[in-house]
């Protein structure tokens, strides 16, 4: 049984569509990113987990049951860190740590102790006098010292220094290899690549991608970039998986030389590098560079488009996988 | 250019978005105060007739300590305007003067509080501009109530002179007021003891002109203590009494220094600091911060001091007075006006009726309160915290409703207690204590149908939790001006309070009460169950 099973989820406020159909499927013991552009609705989907805000239509399920429902037996098992931090202005960390723990059934001294440790964090200090990192690190004490099924963080790290950010991931890693699950909203693509094992994308409240961290790699795109010793050959534009394809004839390398030098440059999806090469190698390559596919540039393409991410069927092929 | 050159730019811009902020707001308090001042001074002048009633309601206050002390004197009692503003002056200067501390603190420290003014202070917006836009608010504002008001009195037939001599001695006070609260936003570490900082101080001037009119005053003016607070100033106003213009000079003088310190004060201090550091606290928390109960208490015990410090003040100064009504038992004026101020039979009786119905309507508002603050946690995302761990709901509000209930009951029994003591060692009945506090305690009912309502509000409509406090003054203006305006018995029973029996003095059944009860528990549920089903925000 998945730890979080959404399907179809729709939540409107006023004429505002924030969740259009959204779908995440979240496996016990992994870490799941979440991710999507600003407004895109991660943090409305995580407060539906919550219970705090009720969904108009769509199922929800979280630990087995229904969040709006079951609200107080679902949150012993679960911890959770809000986007923005408010803390009361009159209650030290320390407190704050400790009072949120007991409420959710109690915390492991030991693991706050030495989280606190970890985090450099100041207990003594009143919630009006931290800086906004601080407040978040409260938050994460708080959450990661209890002993708990299922992390919700809603973009924890958006306040921590690169420092902190790495004892945030080896937390992470620390919590999974315990066995609990973890989902994680993020904007920080490095965080999510290093901790994430398998991430759901959402743009204006739907489900764009989900999947494997590996299989979404292959859906990315390999940059070529060749001088070739004649003219490309045909059909390379029209291959399937070769995208904006660039040609340019170039004066004859060698001086009286009546070959013609193309550049070319284009990119290639992984499952069709193999039949550009082979058909480029018969023109005759003289210069070859290729930039590796990055997930920065997979997660620009699903943010900034629909229409440039990857086709339906390579999609739903992901979400079989899945 | 200097520092003051660019301290200021953005003053104009920053104006504009108070005045749009309050564009609702400031035009309802403002007509609602002038209206106020106006439909009593028409009450006035149809309850008195003739010259020889106001000259006998006027003496009536003249002759009584206790009501000198609450409402101040009468300086010409052949005057309607000096009659019929009487109770307006001071307690009206009191309701503007906290107008301009709330707008004081809105416009400046809760700005700093949200981190709004971080975002405005980044842009071309100098260090002095928000307290010189507040300001500029609070000058604006209470002219237009000074000038409104002045009108409206005119209107109903009031002379010109007095009238605007009146309006001005409000805008007086007001302008005080804004001045203090300016000296305590810059000295506070935050919006909410920024308020409460100058309601002290307001509290503590109208003390002191009640000492100062009643103890040290005499029928040519008041003592020293009154000419120290700027709620004195606005009664030795005079208006409709002589009209007494230098004074304020006196309130715009206070008023222009007080803002110069205010200034100096927020051009030394960073943003969102206050005169002290914040210290720091334990690094764990104590064994019983465990639940959401122990939360609500430690989020509202300071207020509920406050309170309780001042209801027990408030019995003692009821009970010291209640012992002296009956010095003027022999006046037969007098007797009229108590009884008319709605008490029945016995003077002492009937004058602790109006005391503790007074004190129990102070009392809801505390109850008002502790609901608005449980409001703030949801609106400031603290709730969410809470909420997500395995506290329902119920529990979190629960938390500080119970707070709202019993607190409200112990500042009854405070306040009636203080009374009846106070009373008892003077009359050398120990029984009054006993009676008196249970007589206070006879407001309870009514003080928890609008702690519910508020409740209900929070729970249907969070956006419109302010509407707890409309609820309120309604029911205030209700009480106040209903009888005078003859309105329907049906209008006047909305009130709550209209349903309490005059205690002590007259028989009373439960029926009342247990009918108060039973709607603050079915609002209050309705309030929980709308909280349970709809979005936290
Ligand atoms: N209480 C609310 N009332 C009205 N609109 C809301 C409310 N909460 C969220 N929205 C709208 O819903 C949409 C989704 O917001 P949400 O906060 O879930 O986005 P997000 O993915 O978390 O963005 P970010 O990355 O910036 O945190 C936005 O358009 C937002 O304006
Ligand atoms: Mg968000």
């Amino acid at each position: 049984m998945p730890a979080i099973l959404v399907r179809e989820l729709v939540k409107t406020f006023g004429s505002t569509r924030a969740l259009d159909g959204l779908d995440l499927t979240v496996q016990t013991g992994e870490i799941h990113g979440f991710l999507g552009p600003n407004g895109s609705g991660k943090s409305t989907a995580l407060r539906i987990l919550l219970g705090l805000v009720r969904a108009d239509s769509g199922t929800v399920e979280l630990l087995g049951a229904n969040p709006f429902k079951h609200a107080v037996e679902l949150h012993r098992r679960l911890a959770y860190v809000p986007g923005d931090v408010a803390l009361w202005p009159n209650l030290s960390g320390g407190e704050i740590i400790d009072l949120l723990g007991r409420m959710r059934g109690g915390l492991n001294q030991q693991r706050r102790s030495s989280l606190l440790e970890r985090f450099q964090l100041d207990p003594t200090k009143k919630g009006r006098s931290y800086s906004k990192g601080n407040r978040q690190k409260v938050a994460l004490v708080a959450a990661l010292a209890s002993d708990v099924e299922l992390l919700l963080l809603d973009e924890p790290t958006s306040g921590l220094d690169p420092l902190m950010e790495a004892s945030f991931r080896q937390c992470l890693m620390d919590e999974s290899a315990n066995g609990r699950t973890v989902l994680l909203s993020s904007h920080i693509l490095a965080e999510v690549e290093a901790v994430c094992e398998r991430v759901t994308i959402i743009r204006s409240g739907r489900t764009v991608q989900t999947g494997a961290l590996a299989d979404l790699q292959q859906l990315s795109r390999t940059f070529l970039s060749l001088q070739l010793a004649g003219p490309p050959p045909e059909g390379l534009g029209q291959m399937a998986g070769v995208h904006d394809l660039q040609v340019e004839s170039l004066p004859p390398a060698v001086a009286g030389s009546t070959d013609a030098v193309t550049q070319v440059s284009c990119q290639v999806e992984q499952s069709a590098l193999d039949g550009v090469l082979r058909q480029v190698a018969q023109v005759g390559v003289i210069s070859l560079n290729s930039q590796p596919p990055t997930l920065e540039e997979l997660f620009l393409r699903f943010y900034a488009d629909p229409t440039t991410g990857p086709t339906t069927e390579t999609q739903t092929q992901t979400q079989t996988q899945a | 250019m200097t520092a003051s050159e660019n301290g200021f730019s953005g003053t104009v811009g920053l104006f504009r978005l108070a005045m749009r902020r309050d564009r609702i707001l400031l035009p309802a308090w403002i007509s609602v105060f002038a209206l106020t001042a106006a439909v009593s001074a028409q009450a006035t002048a149809d309850l008195y007739p003739t010259l020889g009633s106001r000259i006998a309601a006027g003496n009536t206050i003249n002759s009584s300590a206790p009501l000198i002390a609450i409402y101040g004197r009468v300086y010409d009692t052949s005057s309607l305007g000096a009659v019929s503003m009487i109770k307006m002056g001071g307690f009206g200067g009191v309701c503007v003067a906290l107008l301009s501390i709330i707008l004081m603190t809105r416009h400046t420290r809760a700005e700093e509080d949200s981190g709004r003014m971080e975002l405005l202070s980044a842009t071309a917006v100098g260090r002095l501009a928000p307290l010189g836009s507040a300001s500029a608010v609070i000058v604006f504002a209470n002219l237009v109530l000074a000038l409104l008001t002045a009108l409206l009195l005119v209107a109903v037939g009031l002379p010109a002179s007095g009238s605007l001599a009146f309006g001005l001695s409000w805008a007086g006070a007001g302008l005080a007021f804004g001045a203090i609260a300016a000296v305590c936003a810059q000295l506070s570490s935050s919006a909410r003891t920024a308020t409460a900082l100058a309601s002290v101080v307001l509290a503590a001037c109208y003390a002191l002109r009640a000492v100062g009119d009643s103890v040290f005053g005499s029928d040519h003016g008041p003592g020293w203590p009154s000419w120290i607070s700027p709620i004195g100033w606005a009664q030795q106003v005079r208006p409709f009494a002589g009209d007494q213009w230098p004074v304020l000079l006196l309130s715009l003088c206070f008023s222009i220094s007080i803002g110069a310190v205010a200034l100096v004060l927020a051009s030394r201090r960073d943003l969102g600091a206050g005169l002290f550091q914040t210290r720091s606290g334990p690094a764990g928390a104590a064994a019983r911060l465990r639940s959401p109960m122990a939360l609500a208490w430690r989020l509202q015990r300071g207020a509920f001091v406050g309170w309780l410090i001042t209801f027990v003040l408030l019995g003692l100064m009821i009970g010291g007075i209640a012992s002296s009504v009956g010095d003027f038992l022999n006046n037969p004026t007098a007797r009229e006006f108590i009884t008319k101020l709605g008490g029945e039979k016995g003077l002492v009786d009937a004058f602790l009726a109006i005391e503790l119905s007074f004190g129990g309507i102070l009392a809801s508002a505390f109850g008002i309160q502790v609901v608005m603050r449980l409001a703030a946690e949801e609106r400031e995302h603290r709730a969410e915290a809470v909420l997500a761990t395995a506290v329902s709901r119920t529990r979190w509000a629960l938390g500080h409703i119970l707070i709202a209930a019993f607190g409200t009951a112990a500042l009854l029994l405070a306040v009636g207690i203080a009374a009846g003591a106070t009373s008892a060692i003077q009359s050398g009945e120990p029984n009054e204590v006993s009676r008196v506090a249970l007589a206070s305690l006879a407001q309870l009912p009514a003080a928890w149908v609008l702690t519910a309502i508020t409740v209900a509000v929070l729970g249907i409509a969070p956006r419109l939790i302010v509407l707890g406090w409309v609820m309120f003054s309604g029911f205030i203006l209700l009480a106040e001006l209903g009888p005078l305006l003859n309105l329907p018995q049906w209008v006047l029973d909305v009130s709550p309070f209209a349903h309490v029996p005059r205690l002590p003095g007259v028989a009373a059944t439960p029926t009342p009460f247990a009918l108060l009860t039973a709607a603050a528990f079915a609002i209050c549920a309705v309030g929980l169950a709308s909280l349970n089903r709809r979005d936290i925000t």
